[in-house]
């Protein structure tokens, strides 16, 4: 073991900067990280045992215990389960005769739950030993675990073929398809990569760059919005002797799958992009910060950054520009979706608990190791080399006033055609719901669950950052859905499972809020308890970070939107219910004593 | 030395040096707003959010915000007081918060500010949780049941290499206090006293000590938490 | 005018908070010009002969019965005060909410130490007369609705006496700093 593992730490210099690749890679050679190796490595890497345990503790890919042989992660996202996750769960627990979040006996197989893995068209799914198995069934499942107690290899496992476009690539080789429905200005595919570098920044300044950028209006596409052109600027203007560009590639929005797309298809797009706003900002290093459920394609991304090396689209002197140095490394996550955050991505990128920052300082005064740092999403990269290909007076053609340009929309849910749109920024949810072949809808979940759940009628409402604002993860619900307890239920345990403890509010009300929720579901609730929601909910505002502040976004957008809902479940005639159950509450001590004399052998 | 500003806290005028953190600027002219979390010398960590003050309609703590000339602080209004008493009913929920057995009844910070704010009784219901109390360590005892996850032990005490010896461990509402056993096995005594002394509630006790200031003479026994910067004025 | 009527009782308390009323000193013979006492254990009449207006709930609900009697004096109270920390948030009874029952009654009876190497038959006490113990100890508010809330490890008694008063005479508490404590 400890070979390994010091192999592990020269391969990243014992860097405590790179704890989370030292722990990666020990969690994927042994199959989990056991107190030896915690501390093993801690002195090596010349911090306590303390430092490496919180990081370890943090992420849901790092386990303390082995995870089997075969580790089997069932995504929990809201599509699985309409896409009867259910029958599949009870499955593999049949066919491997153990309860999720265990391993067989034998070690061979172990079976766990996690939050979205970004593959809501494709559902169910799950994650075998860093591989994607998509469109689960119950015979799909069988067939599975016969294979794996056959002693089949991982490739082996793959009986469906590769997916569609580069799926198949020889570097990815995944079972997973990229249901592109509509292409637009940003993902269209005539596009020569590295056009922008070699024909086009060597004849402008870096602040007619960041010019360009801003005339082109575009905002942010993670979802918060803020103005690309203007971020730029101000991590132009920091002064320091290092800066960072970083690519947000972490999705973890559940319904969103748009940005694993854009890696799979349009991976030299968006490498492109984060090389002129390199350019732009006078940053030299670069991370593209990719979420651990996108694993399979580390050797594909890899192979690109080294091919655009070769063609100095990196590196030293880029296109020929005296002095444009610029690298790009890649970070990966190791599950969570906090991370998404800006900061707690940078946190994460220095080896730490992806934790939120408190703002200001913003990451482009102070991000990645106290340097102005860039991050944008994937999806702003990718628009960047075209605004700077075409103008951006030609990018403001697209979209609305406010909101420039296109979106690339992941749609999922109940609806024929579920997959990838780009759309122009202004569509209704109407438009939506025909395009992507949606009748007979009841809900739309708008920007995943720290959006908003709407209702038929606010289909008239559009997406842009005035009105529905969307990072572009879009479910469909029909009529045939429990929405409170299928939808509302199931997100707010997701923002529960993902907290990152560290504000007060964000740990615990969520749990008061989704308790609630449960007492209404099971008919104690009274009118009471849903004016207790509203008011309690209030302090989340006080949270650090979107993920707090959002949190009882499910619950208070379907009151607000949904109220027959709850209406339907509060008891009528009362005004009060503290929800005690006395026959629930002494079941357990009935248990334990018996109604007669029980004699303990 | 650094350029004085004017800001105001609920409409008075106050003064401070230029990038001085609210809560400490507040302190320097005998405001008091209420922290669980901050410690002074300390880099803040806005984890208690109790200090949230409102800038411009907008929700900031004010432990990790700097003061702007002219800045206009709303600390005191009945949405503040409001947010803050909810904040402490969580806390009050989330752990297992026994005052009458507890040795730093009185002296205790998140038991003096529900004092101050005239709490009886959360209006959320308890969790209960089953939580440990670990007492593996030479000098100090961690009673988990009592942590509210400030940071202030991870933030404050570090060895003499400046290696952390508290961190935090899990996420979310799992998230628990991590000590170090290599570290606290080595503990000095000027440390464990320090960490004991830090910790706003009774989560880091010092092994053999206890009770030690009668009831009526404890810290918070007769005058409300804040008292002694607001009796300044 | 009839005098206004009070019933107190104690759950799963020690009685330290009935000791705190009882601790107004002289001002008792004050409080029995104001009120008349129904169900309590102070005057001992142990069912209830008639509305209250003023309930006092001393202790949280560890077993069916103290569940029965609070529902008994939610019924028969137009307010309900919980008195004490037990009333409150289980106080130090509740200090095995969180351990599953089994397992609490398992080392009372069977495993610890003062009864491994007694209780030979293992019996666990199961008498159709006992009160069943619940799965934990619940504060009054998490099983009905009470109006008031008295903290302390007893409450002490002017804060008693403040509260009382000011029910009686329809004015507000005032808990004063000095006695408004949690332990």
């Amino acid at each position: 073991m400890e070979q390994q593992l010091a192999s592990i730490l020269d391969k990243y210099q014992h860097n405590p900067l790179r704890l989370m690749d030292i722990l990666i890679d020990i969690q994927e050679s042994a199959g989990y990280i056991s107190e030896e190796a915690v501390g093993y490595i801690a002195p090596e890497l010349n911090i306590s045992r303390a430092d490496v345990e919180q990081t370890r503790s943090f992420y849901h890919f790092f386990s303390k215990k082995p995870t089997g042989k075969y580790s089997i992660f069932l995504n929990t996202s809201v599509t699985a389960y309409m896409m009867r996750r259910n029958a599949v769960a009870r499955t593999f627990e049949q066919e491997a005769g153990i309860p999720f979040n265990s391993v067989t006996r034998d070690g061979l197989i172990g079976l766990f739950d996690t939050s979205c893995i970004g593959m809501s068209d494709q559902e169910p799914a799950a994650i075998i030993n860093g591989k994607i198995f998509p469109n689960l069934t119950p015979f799909r499942v069988k067939e599975l675990i016969r294979d794996i107690r056959a002693g089949k290899s991982m490739e082996e496992l793959v009986v469906e073929g590769y997916g569609d476009g580069e799926n198949s690539n020889e570097d990815i080789r995944a079972v997973v398809n990229n249901n592109i429905r509509k292409i637009g200005p940003v993902l269209d595919p005539r596009y020569k990569p590295g056009e922008v570098i070699w024909d086009i920044l060597p004849k402008l300044t870096p602040e007619q760059v960041i010019e360009e950028v801003k005339n082109s209006n575009i905002r942010g596409r993670g979802g918060a919005g803020f103005p690309t052109g203007m971020k730029w600027e101000l991590c132009r203007k920091a002064k320091a002797d290092e800066k960072y560009i970083i690519c947000n590639a972490d999705e973890g929005e559940p319904g969103t799958f748009k940005d694993r797309v854009i890696l799979t298809e349009r991976p030299k797009l968006l490498l492109e992009g984060m090389v002129i706003a390199a350019y732009a900002t006078g940053a030299t290093r670069g991370i593209l910060y990719v979420r651990h459920e996108y694993k399979y394609l580390k050797t594909y991304l890899e192979n690109l950054i080294q091919g655009a090396h070769e063609r100095n689209l990196m590196g030293n002197d880029i296109a020929g520009i005296k002095g444009f140095n610029f690298d790009v490394r890649i970070q990966f996550g190791a599950g969570s979706y906090v991370c998404g955050e800006e900061s707690a991505l940078i946190e994460s990128a220095e080896g730490k608990r992806g934790e939120p920052r408190d703002k200001p300082p913003f990451p482009v005064e102070s991000g990645y190791l106290g340097k102005p740092t860039v991050v944008n999403n994937v999806e702003t990269f990718c628009s960047a080399v075209k605004v700077l290909l075409n103008g951006g007076e030609w990018y403001r053609s697209f979209g609305t006033e406010d909101s420039t340009g296109t979106k690339v929309l992941s749609i999922s849910g109940d609806c024929r055609y579920p997959g990838i749109y780009e759309v122009e920024w202004g569509f209704s949810v109407n438009d939506i719901c025909e395009m992507a072949g949606a009748e007979d809808i009841q809900g739309v979940q708008v920007g995943g669950p720290s959006g908003s759940l709407v209702g038929p009628g606010d289909f008239d409402r559009t997406l842009c950052f005035a009105d529905l604002s969307t990072g572009g993860s879009l479910i469909m619900f029909n009529y045939s859905r429990d929405l409170l307890q299928d939808v509302v239920l199931n997100f707010t345990n997701f923002f529960i499972e993902e907290s990152c403890g560290s504000c007060s509010t964000c740990r615990i009300m969520p749990v008061l809020l989704r308790d609630k929720l449960k007492k209404i579901l099971d008919a104690r609730g009274v009118k009471k308890d849903m004016d207790d929601i509203l008011a309690w909910a209030e302090v989340l505002k006080a949270s650090r970070c979107g993920l707090g502040q959002t949190a009882s976004n499910p619950i208070i957008s379907s009151i607000r939107n949904f109220k027959h809902l709850y209406e339907q479940k509060i008891r009528r005639g009362t005004e009060y219910d503290t929800g005690f159950d006395l026959n629930m509450a002494m079941q357990d001590g009935m248990a334990a004593t018996g109604r007669f004399p029980v004699t303990q052998s | 030395m650094s350029k004085q500003i004017t800001f105001t806290i609920d409409g008075e005028t106050c003064k401070a040096e230029e990038g001085t953190y609210i809560l400490d600027a507040a302190r320097k002219n005998n405001k008091y707003i209420p922290t669980l979390c901050n410690l002074e010398g300390i880099p803040p960590k806005g984890a208690c959010r109790m200090c949230t003050v409102k800038i411009n309609g907008k929700l900031v703590t004010s432990c990790t915000t700097r003061v702007t000339d002219g800045m206009q602080i709303e600390s005191e209004d009945p949405g503040l007081d409001d947010l803050r008493k909810s904040i402490l009913e969580m806390l009050f929920v989330e752990g297992n918060h026994l005052c009458p057995s507890c040795e730093k009844s009185g002296s205790c910070e998140l038991q003096a500010l529900a004092y101050r704010y005239r709490m009886t009784v959360p209006r959320y219901p308890f969790f209960f949780p089953r939580r440990n109390i670990d007492s593996t360590h030479p000098k100090i005892i961690k009673d988990h049941n009592r942590c509210i996850l400030c940071k202030r032990c991870i933030r404050a005490i570090k060895d003499q290499n400046g290696k952390s010896i508290f961190a935090f461990l899990n996420r979310g509402h799992h998230t628990k206090i991590y000590v170090d056993p290599d570290l606290a096995d080595k503990l000095t005594d000027e440390l464990a006293d320090r960490a004991v002394e830090i910790c706003p509630v009774g989560a880091i006790m010092k092994r053999g000590d206890g009770f030690k200031d009668p009831i009526g003479e404890r810290k918070y026994d007769k005058q409300p938490i804040g008292s002694e910067l607001e009796q300044q004025l | 005018m009839e005098k206004p009527v009070i019933a107190t009782t104690s759950l799963a308390g020690c009685f330290g908070c009935h000791m705190s009323l009882l601790d107004i000193d002289e001002r008792i013979l004050e409080l029995i010009e104001l009120v008349d006492f129904n169900k309590s254990p102070i005057n001992d009449i142990k069912t209830f002969t008639r509305e209250c207006d003023i309930g006092l709930i001393e202790g949280g609900c560890c077993l069916d019965e103290n569940v029965h009697v609070l529902e008994d004096f939610r019924k028969h109270c137009r307010i309900l005060v919980s008195v004490g920390e037990c009333a409150i948030m289980g106080g130090l009874p509740a200090m095995r909410n969180g351990i599953p029952i089994r397992e609490c009654l398992e080392e009372a009876y069977l495993n610890g130490p003062t009864v491994r190497y007694t209780n030979n038959e293992k019996i666990m006490p199961n008498d159709e007369e006992l009160p069943i113990m619940l799965d934990r100890v619940y504060p009054c508010h998490e099983v009905v609705k009470i109006d008031y809330f008295l903290p302390g490890c007893p409450p002490r008694a002017d804060l008693i006496w403040n509260a009382l008063t000011a029910l009686i005479n329809n004015r507000e508490m005032d808990l004063p700093y000095e006695v408004f404590k949690f332990d």
